[in-house]
């Protein structure tokens, strides 16, 4: 949430409490007023299911019926679901945070250039960063694996080139990296742009103002800056690409499955995986949320926390 | 003091020499030449868009030149990048990093000069400055007069050959800003570096600097010590915006010994040779409002007068301002110091003889707009 947040107030200047409150009570409502729909969307679309979920993480089968359960305590579901499926995590986060690293380097210039050096080229460039919102996720990701496939333009060449040593690309953990990594950029992108862009220009100048040349002004001044933009695109990266399966299915193999992939198996396709899917679905968010606290703690700043 | 990393040891006068700056087929600076002596108060004064951030900005190397040099001493520093000149700036709009403490804020130059002990440094400088119990804060927490202080200790710190303030007193209140310049030139005394202070406020330029240059349109107008540029403006525009003055467009009649007469407006008036920057033709003629005298009855003596009529009477203490419309329709302003038991009770509509002493009189060339601006702000 704070990470959107940081994101919708790039323009402005962060919210300032109306002068006001104190001396009419009469509007003291007013906040509640306007939390109210977006609240009742969140309990009614988000909270109840979520309470839902966890109650069928702790349901028990019945014995000899597959694909019915009875309310219980079961805390093995959560056992199984961290034994029998380590390496899917492991690798969702693994994938997750060489995804989140890819884009970085690959956004941090990108967003650089946007804000600093295109000039009037600028709204173009934007316009193409968010150019692929306007088709759909999976379909880019059936692109990609035509774009990758084996008799496609990239893997022929490196083959001519004898430079895969595989032969193939897909069904490699690298490319489900790469269809992460792409799929993820624009929410690296916009955050690190809107901090850049709005950074006073006469605060960098100031560095070189002050001795240091134009990689350390970078390493000292803009990079500081643009931490909050930093921190909000990472986690907007690595979040959602922790969970995602679309990637692994399309792109990957058996052996480069991830959690989001074992989730949608066991609740689609396998009878009776429903309480160890929840599960799994349960310690994948603490998994996250707990990284994504010490990462903010460790990283953040005042705006965030 | 310290390993330079890279920025030239540079001493001396600041020097520019035909500095012109475009940008696209815009000319923010025209063709200035300057001298700033070493350890001076230099003050830039001008209205706003006249080029005077422009001209800092070359110095500091923030900005090239379309052509002409910038020298410290007989260091050519025209091309270098800001990181190698030592001068240091402090910004229109403070620039402070939001991202650093105060201290760490004013220990940056040091720390990139490598100087060891920057910290201590950096806090015997905010000391200057009297903001050293503000030293951990961030300068989001700190009020306007504070984050002045603390960017000019920023740029103070380094003891650079030139110090460079754009304006820096621009958005306090007058009371603060009196304060502050007081205190900017005891600095500039004690750390005897070269200031070039950026201003468009005249009062501000004058009570602080030992030289102010007036700049309008990308160009220096008149450069010179205040009291020289207040006595004997040069142009139209440094008589109007270096204080008032009461102009009047007229024709030279001719020369008589030491003086020049000239016909204002249906009246004869003479000018010391020496304070005529116009001698032919067309020209501006020109009489500070103080030097001027409101009476009742037709004066005698060796004077120039004129009859009019008082049109406002504004007292302030310890002067009257009188408006007083001239037979010719232009209204000129008289400040009477308030010195006699009983006062002169003017009153609009009374019949006056206004008069003065030819020795305070001079004449710029003609300039049509200066000479509608300067009725405009007396009518
Ligand atoms: N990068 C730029 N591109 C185009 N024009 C510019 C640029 N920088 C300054 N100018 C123009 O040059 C002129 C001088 O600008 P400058 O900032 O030097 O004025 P200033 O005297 O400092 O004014 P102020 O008192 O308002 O700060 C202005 O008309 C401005 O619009
Ligand atoms: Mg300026």
């Amino acid at each position: 949430m704070t990470a959107l947040a940081h994101v919708g107030q790039a323009g402005g200047g962060g919210p300032t409490p109306p002068a006001d409150d104190q001396e009419r009570p009469g509007r003291r409502w007013v906040p509640y007023l306007l939390l109210l729909p977006g609240g009742l969307w969140l309990l009614v679309f988000f909270v109840v299911p979520l309470v839902q979920l966890f109650t069928v993480s702790l349901q028990s089968q019945f014995p000899g019926y597959p694909g019915y359960y009875y309310r219980d305590v079961n805390a093995g579901n959560y056992l199984r679901a961290l034994t029998d499926f380590a390496p899917q995590f492991g690798r969702s986060l693994l994938f997750a945070a060489l995804a989140t690293f890819f884009a970085f380097v690959l956004a941090y210039p990108l967003a650089y250039a946007m804000a600093f050096k295109v000039g009037r080229w600028r709204n173009v460039m934007l316009i193409a960063v968010i150019a692929p919102f306007f088709t759909s996720f999976i379909l880019r990701t059936v692109a990609w694996r035509q774009i990758l496939a084996d008799e496609g333009p990239v893997a022929s060449t490196l083959n001519a080139l004898h430079l895969l040593p595989g032969g193939h690309i897909t069904e490699t953990w690298a490319a489900v990296v790469a269809g992460l990594t792409y799929n993820f950029l624009p929410f690296m992108v916009l955050p690190i742009y809107a901090s850049l862009e709005r950074a006073d220009h006469r605060v960098i100048e100031a560095g070189g103002d002050l001795y240091a040349n134009g990689f350390t002004t970078f390493r000292t001044v803009t990079l500081p800056m643009s931490a909050p933009g930093v921190l909000a695109g990472t986690l907007l990266t690595f979040i959602p690409a922790a969970g995602d399966y679309v990637n692994a299915d399309l792109l990957g193999a058996d052996d480069t499955k991830m959690v989001g992939n074992v989730i949608e198996s066991q609740f689609f396709k396998v009878l009776g995986g429903f309480p160890v899917a929840a599960a799994l679905s349960f310690t994948l968010m603490a998994l996250i949320l707990a990284m994504v606290f010490v990462y903010v703690r460790r990283f953040g700043t005042e705006e965030l926390l | 003091m310290a390993r330079s990393s890279g920025v030239r040891e540079a001493t001396g006068d600041l020097r520019l020499e035909s500095v012109t700056k475009s940008f696209g087929g815009f000319t923010a600076v025209d063709d200035l030449d300057l001298l700033v002596p070493r350890g001076s108060f230099f003050a830039l004064l001008g209205p706003s868009g006249c080029g005077k951030t422009t001209t800092l900005r070359m110095v500091a190397g923030l900005e090239q030149p379309t052509s002409g040099r910038v020298l410290i001493g007989d260091t050519d520093l025209t091309g270098s990048r800001p990181f190698e000149r030592p001068v240091n700036t402090v910004f229109q709009s403070y620039a402070l990093f939001p991202h650093l403490t105060v201290r760490d804020n004013v220990a940056f130059g040091p720390t990139r000069r490598r100087v060891r002990e920057a910290g201590a440094l950096a806090d015997e400088a905010l000391a200057l400055v009297e903001v050293d119990h503000l030293a951990s804060r961030k300068p989001a927490q700190l009020s306007g007069g504070q984050q002045q202080r603390v960017a000019l200790a920023r740029a103070l710190v380094n003891r650079p050959e030139v110090l460079l303030l754009d304006e820096p007193l621009g958005a306090l209140d007058l009371k603060l800003r009196r304060q502050l310049q007081v205190e900017l030139k005891r600095i500039q005394t004690e750390v005897g570096l070269t200031f070039v202070h950026v201003t468009h406020d005249q009062e501000e330029a004058m009570t602080m600097a030992d030289t102010v240059a007036v700049m309008n349109h990308g160009r220096i107008e008149q450069m010179g010590a205040p009291a020289e540029l207040y006595d004997l403006p040069r142009t139209a525009f440094v008589a109007n915006f270096v204080g008032r003055s009461n102009l009047g467009a007229g024709t030279v009649l001719g020369r008589d010994g030491e003086h020049l007469s000239a016909e204002v407006q249906g009246t004869t008036v003479t000018v010391p040779l020496s304070r005529a920057q116009a001698r032919e033709g067309a020209v501006l003629f020109g009489i500070r409002p103080e030097k001027v005298r409101v009476l009742r009855e037709a004066p005698e003596g060796t004077g120039d007068d004129v009859r009019g009529t008082v049109l406002d009477v504004s007292f302030t203490g310890v002067a009257t301002e009188y408006l007083v419309r001239l037979p010719s329709g232009t209204v000129w302003s008289c400040y009477e110091q308030n010195l006699d038991v009983d006062p002169v009770d003017l009153r609009p509509g009374d019949e006056v003889w206004i008069s003065w002493n030819p020795a305070h009189a001079f004449t710029v060339p003609l300039d049509e707009a200066e000479a509608a601006a300067a009725a405009e702000a007396t009518g």
